[in-house]
């Protein structure tokens, strides 16, 4: 077991450092530098330029920045921001909350969907309902993810008009409204970026919930369930089913990355103040730091994510734990 | 030998044809290669062309424009066949140097196995527990825009980690096994004990994720394209003919619709084939869910 963690937290650390690394290499082999960038305008004289590169030490040997890069983003500075004219840090401190907010929720209803929707197929493999179904989520998995999104925007915010198009509150009203109107726009303005991701994300789940539940379903202890009398449904539910959860916890750290990238287009499409929408925006201003440290920060979420999902499934397992 | 192949393939191409999947999914697939294919001669008008910027700007789906005109006054039918021309083309290309690449390297891994082997499959573990958008958009963002070329070679450059793993897991399996180790016993040079022997045996899982790839691809290309990172405009892609909608959602719906429509479909196509391929090709994967990434 011991070894097992040590092997399994060495190998997130290494995700983390080529993630920091793969960043740190395209920064320097991209085009420019990030003070050419920011300071473009042809009324700044070169020599102004090697100040602000001496300042921030990007004369300095490769090596050196690089070590320096490193153990500034271990210490969670990760630069200044130009679009936005202050830390990275800050400008992620202020977005993380409503990215967690927003997947936190869409995790929960896709979890819920897709273990229901896997349940129903698996308790009659093969039958026409476990056909249907089963077309039906190799359709929703195929979607695009932001065109998905798109078209649930333009149904339910244009065509049809119940929910807001877009944002976290109304812009004009919310400061107006009473604490339990506040409350119930921030609902309104959640419903369709939630809705759209554990869609988009409870394909992937109810697939491999129904996978999981047929690999136990001709398992020893299921027979006895059904020679001591139980219903296939009873067995189903409260010996399969319960056996069948081990591999959620797994794919809880498979799911996380669809999360981030599913979070990117949502964010766009629903202009939801998180993560996603802060590296779009920085993309589009071509704010170097920004977008390698939000790409470095989602993917240190998902590194995490997937260890935690490990050891939870070690402790819970003891087949895992002990192999 | 001919006579072993035939005996060992037969029932496996019996599987695949009655499999509906299968027919489903190569009908639209070879549907839509015939549309990029045969593009100039299906499409209407140019699909660059802007045919009258003051009467027929976003102009709704008609008779003379099946699928309507975006803003510049183009016929989005003609952009919609000329964009599968680009997605599609530029997804196989991708998916063929990534699939080569990849299982030549996984299998070279796997047969010589020691330090080689070590550095790079703790590397592919690395590299493929962060999702290839993200990856992408650092690329792209920092080196600004990107010809249709390098973006093809990039996709291929972020997919080729999962073919390695399971091609290097398959040879392992094969590796030693006796007709292997007689090749080897006979003299026979290593790189022909490998493409001989280790391959054709290894190769299943390889062409079932090389499969479901061209879908991912799809998905990424379009993805990228709607972020404004991917094919430039005025050259038409599936995802760049969306991001053009994407301003004025609400009065040109069908800028959007249709173009995601065509990469529903083709990208379903691919994960039913993929899908189907898998069942035939390994029973066991099926169960083993968790060796495939279940997310796109």
């Amino acid at each position: 077991m011991r070894r097992y963690l040590a092997a399994r937290v060495l190998q997130a650390v290494g995700v983390v450092l080529f993630v920091t690394t793969f960043a740190f290499v395209m920064l320097h082999l991209a085009p420019g530098d990030p003070i050419g960038a920011a300071l473009s305008r042809p009324n700044i004289t070169e020599s102004v330029r090697q100040e602000w590169r001496a300042s921030y030490g990007l004369d300095r040997p490769v090596g050196e920045q690089y070590l320096r890069w490193v153990s500034n983003a271990a210490r969670g500075n990760l630069g200044f921001s130009f679009s936005h004219r202050r830390p990275v840090r800050d400008v992620f401190a202020d977005a993380v909350p409503n990215t967690l907010l927003l997947s936190g929720l869409g995790l929960a209803l896709s979890f819920a969907i897709g273990i229901a929707v896997g349940l129903v197929q698996a308790e009659r493999p093969g039958s026409g309902r476990d056909r249907w179904l089963g077309r039906a989520l190799l359709v929703l998995y195929s979607v695009p993810d932001f065109w998905l999104a798109l078209v649930i925007l333009i149904l339910f915010a244009y065509w049809i008009p119940l929910f807001p198009p877009g944002g976290m509150t109304d812009t004009v009203l919310y400061d107006y409204l009473t604490p339990g109107g506040k409350l119930l726009d921030r609902l309104r303005h959640l419903v369709l970026p939630v809705v759209t991701l554990a869609v988009l994300t409870a394909a992937g789940v109810a697939r491999f919930q129904r996978a999981a539940l047929l690999a136990v379903l001709p398992s020893d202890w299921m027979r006895t369930a059904l020679a001591k009398g139980l219903s296939w449904r009873t067995a189903v539910l409260r010996h399969a089913f319960r056996n069948a959860l081990l591999p959620t916890i797994t794919l809880f750290g498979l799911s996380v990355p669809a999360f981030a990238t599913g979070a990117i287009f949502v964010e766009r499409v629903f202009s939801w103040p998180g993560m996603g929408l802060v590296v779009v925006n920085a993309i589009e201003a071509r704010d170097y730091p920004l977008v390698t440290a939000g790409v470095m920060l989602m993917s240190v979420l998902v590194a995490g994510c997937a260890l935690v999902a490990d050891l939870a499934v070690a402790v819970a397992d003891p087949r895992v734990r002990l192999s | 030998m001919n006579a072993r192949q035939a005996g060992t393939t037969s029932p496996l191409w019996a599987r695949l044809r009655a499999d509906a999947r299968v027919r489903v999914g190569l009908g639209v697939l070879g549907l839509i290669a015939l549309v990029a294919l045969l593009a100039p001669l299906l499409a209407p008008y140019d699909p660059r062309l802007q045919l009258d910027i003051s009467q027929l700007q976003s102009r709704p789906p008609s008779f003379a424009h099946p699928l309507g005109t975006d803003t510049f006054s183009r016929d989005v039918l003609s952009r919609l066949i000329h964009g599968t021309r680009v997605s599609f083309t530029l997804a196989l290309v991708a998916v063929s140097i990534s699939a080569i690449f990849g299982t030549l390297l996984g299998a070279t891994a796997g047969y010589v196995g020691g330090a080689l082997d070590a550095v790079l499959m703790r590397f592919v573990e690395a590299a493929s527990s962060i999702p290839g958008l993200l990856l992408l958009i650092v690329v792209i963002a920092l080196w600004g825009h990107i010809s249709i070329v390098m973006l093809t070679l990039l996709l291929a450059g972020v997919g080729w980690f999962t073919v390695s793993r399971l091609v290097r897991a398959e040879t392992l399996a094969v590796r030693d096994a006796d007709y292997v180790v007689a090749a080897r016993a006979l003299g026979m040079p290593a790189w022909r004990v490998l493409v001989r022997h280790v391959l054709p045996n290894a190769i299943g899982p390889a062409i079932v994720s090389a499969t479901l790839a061209v879908g991912n691809v799809i998905l990424l290309e379009a993805g990228l394209s709607y972020l404004g990172i991917g094919v430039r405009p005025p050259t038409p892609s599936w995802g760049n003919i969306i991001e053009e909608g994407s301003t004025r959602l609400s009065s040109v719906w069908w800028l959007t619709v249709f173009p995601g429509l065509a990469i529903l479909v083709t990208v379903f196509a691919c994960n039913a084939l993929g899908d189907a391929l898998r069942d035939a090709l390994d029973p066991r994967q099926l169960l083993s869910a968790h060796d495939d990434a279940p997310f796109a």
